[in-house]
């Protein structure tokens, strides 16, 4: 038994989930109880899709657990194949289900529906997330693609004359981080140097596009975590080789572009006219000479973890002062890499581990995930995400590919805006001795003073320049956050987790909802120190003591709007003492909002 | 954990409910109400969460309490969904994940358990009270919490309380989980040694008719000692109500959950009980079993709502409506004045709502009555005919009441129903967007403060926004 607060990955139906949501016509059966619809949530919430995720649970209850539970596995088998008529079904269960033992894919397949069941078996007590969507995939490509597969000893036929080499593009998964800007991304790169896409999945396949699979010269493996075992029985079976280079970065792609060629019979050179991007250029200019050296810790799933390392080394000249993984299914290539560069790897899935290392190793900035950028928000260091378990901010509304030639633009974007802010820190260095430019005082674009700063001021790593460390966390992935980078304290917290998160942050006595809702919105104005911590109306405005302590009650973020709207309505009023029942007149008065 | 299947306490409601006397409720006619409508009861896919969601408000609520839920990596990572837990450095809750060696054997369990709860105490001394949170996985394999509870319990040399209860998904249904966490702390309530008629002391529970035959106005017995309210409030509704009630000299006023979890108010025969959130109810039969005596009421949503919650509690102290009139007629005033904001955004505006908290019922009166809302369907999780008795008499008998769910099966009604404005969880709310219609998240519902007369408002315009925003956007 394991104490955990928070996990870098979900148990395995979740990735397998991830499966059949990226996919069209899969439908997932699941053998779970009431309640683990949650992971519903993720889909439509986090990534904000617009239909349910095509899953079905039995959601068997303890009444059930004494009678016929293989019952209801059948019968939610055969109204999911009824009502939403698939072309291939997964079945499987979660952990509670593996406990009970019914088997729900061998049930399924007594049901003799007209489509292929695909079952799944996922030890949930023992594998996590990305090994559930690498066997959901591998089993559903076996159960299709197997069908047409050659015999193991012929021949592979050669390439007709004339037609282009064609590929899959395996990997892309609902919930993945940037994947699906990444595919389109990839995509367009090789249609640019002449390969024809057979067949891109699981993201947006049907179960019909897996079964061609086998049509393709290669296979373009994107992540390995979710595609590897299949690229591997595809190699296998249909005597498909694989790139095993992931395109980010621009020495990345080129060295995939080499593999490409080589794997395509195409001529290389042509191909790298295509790698047009503007990193390279922009970390020569002479602004990026203060980029030189800057300590980075890196921490992520290990393809994301393994690509950073290389960009922020060769491409951006950082110093790479801490590399790890959750997924201990790569951990060996991390191992590897890290010792290459002077480094033992951090191969975990417990934050605390995570953040423990970071305070050690005293980077000046983080990249890593969702969980490191709130840890490096403790430790007032910079964050830039770049790997999953993702966050609604990680589905942006504009392209934001992490691969390929537009995807090296994007690295140099985000993870370099954190740390600058153009000349401002030569000047910070210049004249730090100005009270203006104190020790804690943060570049202008990142919010300023932090309440909570007080108790852990010496958290910063010493001897870099004054201005280096902001206590902001800073928005991820170089995204511009106006609200969080102005706002107080912690107003930045709730903003932090639009979506489902931010409910939990409104708990019963934190907030009304509607106020944690616009909280991205309104937290940094109305947050504003000055506007709280003043408590000194106009002299002839008068707070009682009660109706000062009920003003506390309100959640931070619309204290201060409170307190004006009070004021305002008392001034208005002619009252010259602000008691409980003033404050909720004033309330009424303006309306909630 | 003995908490019964959500299907057995089904099934002793509908027994009790068929008991129960005709009961007349002021302001509504005896008929064309909801009291008689049949239920439509399904059984399919849920899209609820389960009862370990209710740890995301409890936490909050009893700040020096600690939550272990005894689960899977599921259950872990529903936490950290619906909670979004990264924001917090260390939440005062945690998953002891269950892992293959763990089901070896039962022993191994326990120590396991033993383990983690060591580590734990010795890392947050600040923690007064810990609660073993039963979960799926932890029921199937028949892991008895409440028995490594009593055992902590005994060894902890910390004078830490430890606790069990069952917040599992094959129990229990969102919610419920809160009403289950309170029936654990009700043996550890210090008795209330208030003054009791032996009438009061011997009486059944407050029979499951309204607030007529709960009053003690027939039974000249001497004043109760106290009030229980019942339900997790936001402090700030709390403390309004603890004024009101001061104003009326009804008291003392406790609260369970309590703020601070190692202070538990007392009960005893002359406790009155009052309902504040409509899930509380085997918390409810619990006290009753202690004497407490339920007092029968709408729930306080609403002016109306909240108006009738207080005269009912009043009327125990012997405080006559009309006083209660008088004493609240400040904050009516402003309830009504901001509801009418509102009104003309929802009036006459078609709502269905999922089943998600159980406060449908009492929200879809509150929008028929003071918001002049059509209600079509009415969803709920589970339904407690004598809890919702007093809800029932006031809505119309023109709503399709419905309790369990499929959600496919009620997805096709609520598509067919075309409603203005659909309550439902966050899993199904952008595909209806996106299929156009116009929805509420059912889950601000519950962490939102929303009751009482000074919050009316914000109920009124957490309905109303989505209506707004769908007519202001032209994109």
């Amino acid at each position: 038994m394991e104490l955990t607060i928070w996990t870098y990955e979900g148990p395995p139906h979740v990735g397998a989930m991830r499966i059949a949501t990226a996919m069209k016509g899969v439908h997932y059966v699941l053998h779970a109880p009431q309640g683990d619809t949650y992971a519903d949530l993720l889909f439509t919430m986090i990534e904000r899709r617009d239909h349910r995720p095509p899953v079905t649970y039995t959601t068997f209850q303890a009444q059930d657990l004494g009678g016929d539970t293989a019952e209801i596995v059948k019968e939610a088998v055969r109204s999911a194949h009824d009502r939403f008529r698939p072309q291939a079904m997964l079945v499987g269960e979660s952990c509670t289900a593996e406990l009970i033992q019914d088997n729900p894919g061998g049930l399924a397949a007594t049901l003799g529906l007209d489509v292929p069941i695909v079952p799944l078996e996922l030890p949930s007590y023992q594998r996590k997330e990305n090994f559930g969507a690498s066997e959901a995939f591998y089993h559903l490509v076996r159960a299709l693609a197997g069908p047409h597969a050659p015999a193991p000893d012929a021949p592979k036929p050669a390439r007709p004359e004339g037609r282009r080499p064609r590929c899959n593009i395996l990997g892309g998964t609902a919930l993945g981080f940037r994947h699906r800007d990444d595919i389109r991304e990839i995509r367009g790169l090789l249609e640019q140097v002449g390969v024809e896409i057979n067949v891109s999945a699981p993201l947006d396949a049907t179960p019909a596009d897996l079964a061609r699979m086998g049509e393709a010269d290669f296979n373009v493996v994107l992540y390995p975590e979710i595609a590897d075992t299949t690229a591997r029985w595809l190699e296998r079976t249909f005597h498909q080789p694989r790139t095993t280079t992931v395109p980010i970065g621009v020495g990345a792609t080129r060295d995939f572009l080499r593999e490409v060629a080589e794997l395509s019979g195409l001529d290389p050179e042509p191909m790298q006219a295509h790698l047009d991007s503007r990193l390279p250029w922009y970390s020569r200019s002479v602004d990026s000479n203060y980029l030189t050296g800057k300590r980075v810790f890196i921490f992520g799933d290990a393809t994301h973890a393994l690509a950073a390392a290389r960009v922020a080394r060769e491409e951006m000249g950082f110093e790479v002062v801490g590399l790890g993984c959750y997924n201990r299914e790569f951990a060996r290539d991390v191992r590897k890499a890290a010792k290459e560069i002077g480094l033992k790897a951090l191969i975990t899935d417990d934050y605390l581990e995570v953040e423990d290392a970071i305070r050690e190793a005293a980077p000046e900035m983080v990249l890593g995930t969702q969980m490191e950028r709130h840890i490096a928000k403790r430790l007032g260091l910079f964050c830039t995400v770049i790997s999953a378990p993702v966050h609604v901010e990680d589905f942006p509304a504009r392209y934001s590919p992490q691969m390929g030639p537009e995807g090296a633009n994007v690295l140099f974007d985000t993870w370099v805006h954190p740390l600058m802010m153009g000349l401002e820190e030569h000047l910070l260095g210049m004249f730090q001795d100005d009270f203006e430019f104190g020790n804690d005082t943060t570049p202008s674009h990142l919010r300023a003073q932090s309440p909570d700063r007080t108790g852990q001021a010496a958290t910063g790593p010493g001897g870099h320049g004054p201005g280096g460390h902001g206590p902001g966390g800073n928005g991820q992935a170089g995204t511009s956050r106006p609200g969080a980078g102005q706002g107080a304290g912690q107003a930045a917290a709730p903003s932090l987790e639009p979506a489902p998160g931010h409910v939990g942050t409104a708990a019963p006595e934190a907030a009304p909802a509607p106020a944690a809702a616009q909280a991205p919105v309104h937290a940094g104005p109305e947050a504003a120190p000055a506007g709280e911590a003043s408590g000194e109306p106009s002299p002839s405005l008068r707070w009682l003591d009660d109706a000062e302590r009920e003003l506390k009650k309100i959640p931070f973020f619309v204290r201060g709007k409170a307190r004006r709207n009070t004021e305002r309505f008392a001034t208005e009023q002619g009252i010259h003492e602000i008691d409980v029942d003033t404050l909720y007149d004033a309330k009424a008065h303006f309306g909630s909002r | 954990m003995s908490a019964p299947t959500s299907g057995a306490v089904s099934d002793r409601a509908a027994v009790s409910g068929c008991a129960a006397p005709p009961v007349q409720v002021s302001g509504n006619g005896a008929t064309g109400d909801a009291r008689s409508l049949p239920v439509l009861k399904e059984r399919g896919q849920r899209e609820v969460f389960c009862g370990l969601t209710g740890i995301i408000w409890l936490h909050r609520k009893m700040q020096d309490a600690f939550f272990l839920i005894v689960g899977s990596r599921t259950c872990a990572h529903l936490m950290q969904s619906a909670a979004g837990v990264m924001i917090f450095a260390e939440p005062r809750f945690g998953t002891a994940i269950i892992e293959e060696k763990d089901l070896a054997g039962m022993a191994d369990a326990n120590d396991e358990l033993d383990k983690v709860v060591a580590r734990l105490l010795d890392r947050r001394p600040d923690i007064r009270t810990l609660f073993l949170v039963g979960s799926c996985p932890s029921e199937v394999i028949k892991l008895d919490l409440g028995v490594a509870a009593r055992r902590l319990d005994r060894e902890s040399a910390t004078g830490v309380r430890v606790l069990a209860y069952s917040g599992s998904g094959i129990e229990t249904t969102f919610t419920e989980g809160e009403d289950t966490c309170l029936v654990s702390m009700v043996p550890e309530m210090p008795v209330d040694r208030g003054q009791a008629t032996d009438d009061d002391a011997s009486a059944p529970a407050t029979g499951p008719g309204g607030r007529g035959d709960s009053s003690s106005a027939d039974e000249p017995a001497a004043p109760p000692s106290s009030l229980l309210v019942l339900g997790t409030l936001a402090d700030v509704v709390e403390d309004q109500m603890r004024r009101i009630f001061a104003d009326l000299g009804v008291g003392p006023v406790h609260f369970l959950p309590p703020r601070n979890s190692a202070e538990l108010p007392p009960v005893g025969p002359a406790t009155r009980l009052l309902l504040a959130q409509p899930w509380v109810n085997e918390a409810a039969h619990a006290l009753e079993k202690r004497g407490a005596r339920r007092i029968s009421a709408p729930f306080p949503l609403g002016v109306e709502g909240t108006t009738e919650w207080i005269v009912a509690a009043a009327r125990e102290w012997g405080v006559d409506r009309d006083a209660v009139l008088a004493a609240t007629e400040g904050p009516r005033r402003r309830g009504t004045q901001a509801l009418e904001r509102y009104r003309e955004q929802l009036e006459g505006r078609t709502i269905f709502l999922f089943p998600d908290s159980q406060i449908e019922i009492p929200l879809a009166r509150f929008l028929h009555r003071e918001m002049g809302m059509i209600p079509l369907e009415v969803g709920t999780p589970f339904l407690h005919r004598a809890h919702m008795e007093p809800e029932l008499a006031l809505l119309p008998d023109t709503i399709r009441l419905s309790e369990g769910q499929d959600v496919d099966r009620q997805l096709d009604r609520c598509m067919e129903d075309q409603p203005d404005l659909v309550v439902c969880g966050l899993g199904l709310a952008n595909p209806l967007e996106a299929a156009g219609l116009t929805t509420k998240w059912a889950i601000e519902l519950v962490f939102t403060p929303l009751q009482g007369y000074e919050q009316a408002g914000d109920l009124a315009e957490l309905l109303a926004r989505p209506l707004v925003r769908s007519a202001l956007l032209e994109v």
